[in-house]
């Protein structure tokens, strides 16, 4: 079915730093991307609290979304058409998939569903398939394209090239968001050839492959996923920034629990506290409005959380010194939450190991038991082969994992010696190892 | 503070050996949508719901020495058998973690096939639509799995036996 409109009459252009140009034909993108939904996104920071650490990456999701969209338009509209095994009448649900894969994400994303378990894909899918903009638009085209659209993004669509496109090792979605965080981020170590990726993809039945000779490019692409997971995803000075962020809404969630009458009284955080959040409160909330609260929370009479939102607003944050949790190091971790206790200071809210593991992750390692779909490479006899199996660079990086575990606390404290003096020392000594 | 790991880790001591990570993957996941507190975030890969978050949880297990992996090889791939280690059972007892029922159910999944056991998770997964409209997503999507009418009755039937041993719980 044709979406009513059909092409616009003349192609928009948005700049766009990172692609230089998105180009937008179709009249079902450009009414996408003016709906409330969407726009929303421009209020949603890409990279959380990264501009702490890295104060360039201050770029949206909005951005990304558009990032994505265009990278998709390219592989179809100038690679994949007229190829076998490509069914050129998926292409406009690719192009809304692409444009609307991150359309559920809430403000600081990673803190807000690991303190109210919440998990942003199940709000994509309901902007999609529930009374919005997005699903009027979408239902434009037929009563089940906004199905559609969601199982492609929820990777259930049968088609697997389809969902491959949007979401695989080696994605649009990726791809965008390297090149995109290390242009904001100011990193050099996100780069790779990304037009020399785009022209050597080819369609296959279930998912895309790589010709051969673009195996050092797809290397480089490798590379550069696993330096950024390093250098800018996992950076501590972030997940010190992370952990403020997450002990505040934990903190606030508490205080509404026992009773505690708040000065700002947290009306978006309502729904949250009690666990029954629906999409209409979910999509009032933004960044704006959560920076909002941690502003006012200063104010505060409760001494915990005026004093989070201070760290935060005002960027004091924790220091961290490595943790390993041996079973050594446990019993140093009991012993320094005691002490804390002692010394006054809620090592509840204070004390805190981090991981790495708990951010976004996902460096390259091939299929286990067929989990996760590897990189094939086509070579030029027609074989499929898998990348590790030919590239050196990439089977050596292969499975190798790096943990990271960090302790954090408020050195500040420990080092106002005005108070609990030879406890906090004692604290010093533990932690300064 | 590393609660989360700490539950994983409630989980192999009530479950016992664990042979396979596509068993175990299906395990969590199953035991998650009977409203067991794990947070591991799932989603739809090529044999049903999988956490990547898990994966790495389990690496990092292993790698303190809390789990302990042992590789065999099985013609064409590689299964993987996981124990809770002694230094393991010494980290949890710094945790009070109560989970009641999770060794009725755990137990029980773990005596059945991984092949059924993706069909259980599948099926939940989808569990939002229509018997008729689940049926149509296990039988496209997992197309290569060939189940059958009654094996997707049988999953249907497990999992009620599932809630039947948390039920028992109030």
């Amino acid at each position: 079915m044709a979406y009513p409109g059909g092409q616009l009459s003349e192609e928009k252009v948005f700049k766009d730093p990172v692609h230089r140009y998105i180009h937008v034909r179709d009249k079902i993108i450009w009414d996408l991307i003016g709906t409330k939904e969407f726009q929303r996104l421009r209020r949603i920071k890409q990279l959380g609290t990264t501009y702490l650490t890295f104060h360039g990456a201050e770029h949206s999701r909005f951005n990304h979304s558009l990032g994505v969209y265009e990278i998709i338009r390219r592989i179809i509209d100038d690679v994949f058409v007229g190829r076998e095994h490509w069914d050129h009448s998926e292409r406009l649900l690719c192009l809304c998939a692409a444009l609307l894969h991150d359309l559920g994400h809430g403000p600081f994303s990673h803190s807000f569903e690991k303190v109210f378990h919440l998990d942003h894909e199940n709000f994509t899918q309901a902007i999609i398939l529930e009374d919005t903009e997005v699903n009027a638009v979408l239902r434009r085209m037929g009563n089940d394209f906004p199905k559609k659209v969601a199982e492609v993004i929820a990777k259930t669509y049968q088609n697997k090239l389809v969902v491959s496109l949007i979401s695989s090792q080696i994605d649009a979605d990726r791809m965008d968001y390297l090149l995109r965080d290390a242009y904001y981020t100011g990193v050099s170590y996100g780069n790779f050839d990304m037009e020399r990726i785009l022209r050597v993809m080819r369609p296959r039945e279930d998912q895309v492959v790589i010709k051969r000779s673009g195996m050092h490019a797809v290397e480089d692409y490798i590379m550069s996923r696993y330096q950024m997971y390093w250098q800018v995803y996992f950076h501590p000075v972030t997940r010190s920034a992370e952990v403020i962020l997450t002990k505040i809404l934990h903190r606030a969630k508490k205080l509404y629990e026992s009773g505690y009458t708040f000065q700002t009284k947290p009306v978006h955080f309502y729904s949250l506290f009690v666990g029954n959040v629906n999409l209409q409160d979910y999509l009032k909330l933004d960044e704006a409005v959560i920076l909002y609260y941690f502003q006012q929370w200063q104010e505060e009479k409760d001494e915990i959380l005026r004093d989070l939102c201070s760290r935060f607003v005002h960027r004091r944050l924790f220091k961290y010194v490595e943790f390993s949790p041996t079973n050594e190091q446990m019993k140093k971790l009991m012993e320094l939450t005691l002490l804390f206790k002692k010394a006054g200071i809620d090592p509840e809210y204070y004390l805190v190991v981090d991981s790495s593991s708990d951010l976004p992750y996902d460096f390259y390692r091939p299929g286990e038991e067929g989990e996760r779909l590897p990189i094939y490479l086509l070579m030029p006899n027609g074989e499929l082969r898998e990348l590790s199996r030919e590239s050196v660079l990439v089977d050596a990086i292969s499975g190798k994992r790096r943990t990271d575990h960090k302790l954090y606390f408020p050195d500040d404290f420990l080092y106002d010696f005005s108070t609990k003096r030879a406890t906090k020392k004692k604290i010093m000594e533990i932690l300064e190892g | 503070m590393l609660t989360e790991h700490a539950k994983i880790m409630k989980a192999f001591m009530a479950a016992g050996e664990i042979v396979g990570r596509k068993k175990l993957q299906k395990m969590i996941y199953i035991a998650k949508k009977l409203q067991f507190p794990f947070y591991e975030k799932f989603d739809f890969h090529f044999y049903g719901p999988y956490s990547e978050e898990l994966t790495w949880r389990i690496e990092e297990l292993c790698n303190l020495g809390f789990l302990n992996e042992v590789k065999e090889k099985k013609g064409g791939y590689v299964q993987y058998r996981y124990t809770l280690t002694e230094a393991g059972e010494q980290f949890l007892s710094h945790y009070d973690i109560e989970l009641p029922h999770l060794q009725d159910c755990l137990q029980d999944m773990n005596g059945q096939h991984s092949r059924f056991l993706e069909l259980v998770s599948t099926v939940l997964y989808f569990e939002h639509l229509s018997k008729e409209e689940v049926k149509e997503k296990v039988f496209s999507l997992k197309s290569k799995q060939r189940y059958t009418e009654e094996e997707f009755e049988e999953a249907y039937a497990y999992i009620d036996k599932l809630r039947g041993y948390v039920h028992s719980r109030s």
